[in-house]
């Protein structure tokens, strides 16, 4: 199965525009950079809006874009809960109850707020896990948009690792994060603009959304799942055998609506750096609440068409189908590439391929804009060169080591692409050990944030254990059909799980319950250390509450929490 | 930060809006694109409704510049 195409004129003419505008918005915020505080926060001045736009886009990267597409085809609306319970719930929670304290605490950085509630050791441990983390992240998508360029569009590997690595450098070292953001925005309008015509399509194919589900149901039946189990979400999670997705409800809600949405959403600072840059507290509140409606709705723009391409790829007449992989499977992941290859001509498929182009771009610069304010903040000027005391001269020093950090970032990533190329698993592997730190760091900021007993050994020590803990508990469980090592059991082999998201589910569940007990336990036994006053604004009981005088009801951060969260009942209502 | 991002964003589509537009007027009764996207000349609606989407942006655009002008406090 071919899975390559022919572009027109067009098609590339399209691509120019937008790449022209993409180094344009850098370009003009250029000027706009005069210290370290405009290039790495953004001058704190995003308006609400936009930071909340940016704030979903970073995490609309491609990677999620072509994964969700082939997971809506395996699994169907099922996929929707990493969307609606998986993460609307911790988007609120970060609006109402952390944002006040992250922003009013004049933290830069998620790590620096846990040096200020904590101790040093606490910010050392989080900063130097962070910024290997994001790195890697950036190179492997990097490797993958490379790898989609060669196998889709047959342009060379390495020119196209070099050309969307020397694109994303030059923005954000021209514009920092101001740049990074605005085009985040940019981005996230091209992706929804390019995608829809897929979904109109596809539906169309198929008679609509009833007549999807006339479809679907004998192709399901024939896995062995009831009729409707491919458009309902919450229906056959009582049993882990009834669901595809093979997770029953409590681990759903437990380790993907709890645990993993909580520890992805409320302590990744390449999230929580979007709402920081907001312009005031109010703006910083409602910027996860922005999100949150643009991020309701994103199932019906990728996972609704794969949805779709399960019953192309089983319908004869339609001449539709995913390429293979060596061992005769379908691979899940060309879904979305597919489905522009089936539908789109010149024109708008040159669009598609752009907003892939632009979901690739927005997560890796993403990640170095996020790299480059932790390796200066909380790396460079905690340890190597602190702050002199002349604040002109440090804003500018440190705004050229943001430029250093970003161009360091960015060859790092290559570097990491090309590792991901020779050992792909192993970078895998690597990704999936460093993401297992956000469980036991989510506990360790909630307690932080809403304890004031916690004292930094007990943070230190608990954020090391849920860790430690996780990498334990992926050494001696494994999924069903893992093949290697690096889906697990590398220790040895003692529990079984039936799939891989089960796997991870109850890995994010035992390191979230390690670091809090740990914390609790140890926090009675070590001295409190910071004082009340020290603790003002960093933890909930100590900080006056910010309350939104002379703002219409209609305005206020409640009102709109309010909204979010009754769409998401209904629409889960609407699928259950 | 000194740059309004309602003015690239209703620029650039209203460039890319534009060019669909023409692209799709031109390939109407093109039956290899009628027929790719299911009698739809998706290039000519695809076109007029970045078109009207990048116009808006930057009629909002337009408008925060003037009030700024009026009222630059």
């Amino acid at each position: 199965m071919a899975t390559g195409f022919v572009l027109s004129w067009i098609d590339y003419l399209v691509m120019i525009i937008y790449f022209v505008f993409v180094l344009g918005i850098g370009w003009a915020l250029k000027r706009f950079m005069k210290d370290a505080n405009a290039f790495l926060e953004a001058g704190r001045a995003m308006p609400a809006w936009v930071a909340g736009l940016a704030f979903i886009s970073t995490n609309l990267g491609a990677l999620e874009v072509m994964g969700m597409t082939g997971s809506g085809t395996k699994y169907g609306m099922l996929t929707t809960h990493f969307y609606w319970v998986g993460a609307i719930p911790a988007m609120v929670f970060l609006a109402m109850f952390m944002m006040p304290f992250y922003y009013g605490s004049k933290a830069r950085s998620v790590p620096e707020y846990l040096k200020l509630r904590y101790d040093e050791k606490t910010r050392g441990l989080n900063a130097i896990l962070f910024a290997v983390m994001t790195i890697l992240a950036s190179g492997i998508s990097m490797y993958a948009l490379a790898i989609l360029m060669e196998k889709v569009l047959g342009w060379n590997f390495h020119l196209s690792l070099v050309l969307s690595a020397a694109i994303v450098l030059a923005y954000t070292y021209l514009g920092g994060l101001s740049s990074a953001i605005y085009n985040e925005v940019l981005q996230f309008f091209i992706i929804v603009i390019g995608l829809l015509p897929i979904v109109i399509l596809s539906l169309r194919d198929l008679g609509g959304w009833s007549g999807l589900e006339h479809q679907l149901a004998p192709i399901v039946t024939a896995k062995g799942y009831a009729a409707d189990s491919w458009t309902t979400m919450w229906k056959y999670t009582g049993s882990t055998k009834t669901n595809p997705l093979g997770v029953e409800w409590y681990g759903i809600f437990a380790g993907l609506g709890f645990v993993l949405s909580f520890g992805y959403w409320c302590t990744n600072f390449l999230i929580v750096q979007r709402a920081m840059s907001a312009k005031s507290s109010t703006a910083a509140r409602n910027t996860p609440l922005i999100g949150a409606l643009p991020k309701m709705f994103i199932p019906f723009l990728i996972i609704v068409p794969g949805i779709a391409a399960l019953v192309l790829m089983n319908t004869p007449g339609k001449g539709f189908a995913l390429p293979l992989n060596e061992a005769g499977q379908p691979i899940y992941d060309y879904t979305i590439i597919m489905l522009l290859k089936q539908y789109l001509p010149a024109g708008v498929l040159g669009l598609g391929i752009t907003a892939l182009l632009a979901s690739f771009m927005s997560g890796m610069a993403g990640n170095v804009s996020a790299f480059n304010t932790v390796w200066t903040y909380d790396i460079y000027q905690s340890y190597i060169r602190p702050v002199t005391g002349d604040k002109l001269a440090d804003g500018r020093h440190y705004l050229r080591m943001g430029r250093y950090a970003t161009i360091f970032g960015v060859l790092v990533s290559i570097a990491a692409a090309y590792l991901a190329s020779l050992f792909g698993n192993i970078m895998d592997f690597l990704q999936t050990i460093f993401s297992m730190i956000n469980a036991p760091l989510f506990a360790v900021i909630f307690l932080g944030m809403f304890w004031k007993r916690t004292t930094g050994h007990a943070a230190f020590t608990g954020l090391l254990a849920g860790f430690l803990l996780a990498l334990l508990h992926h050494g001696l469980t494994f999924p069903h059909g893992a093949d290697t090592l690096v889906k697990g059991g590398w220790i040895m082999k003692l529990h079984e799980y039936p799939v891989e998201m089960a796997q991870n589910f109850w890995t994010a569940i035992f390191a979230f319950s390690t670091a809090t007990i740990v914390t609790i336990g140890l926090s009675f036994m070590t001295r409190k250390i910071k004082t009340d006053d020290e603790l003002k604004g960093l933890v909930y009981s100590l900080t006056p509450k910010l309350v939104e005088e002379n703002v219409p009801w209609y305005k206020r951060s409640w009102t709109l929490a309010t909204i979010v969260l009754v769409i998401a009942m209904l629409l889960t209502i609407l699928f259950w | 930060m000194g740059l309004d991002i309602k003015l690239p964003i209703g620029l650039m589509f209203s460039i890319l809006g534009l060019l669909l537009t023409i692209f799709g007027f031109f390939t109407i009764g093109d039956q290899e694109i009628y027929k790719r996207s299911l009698g739809i000349n998706i290039n000519l609606w695809s076109g007029l409704l970045m078109l009207i989407f990048g116009s808006v942006m930057l009629f909002f655009a337009f408008r925060t510049a003037r009030t700024k002008k009026e009222n630059p406090e």
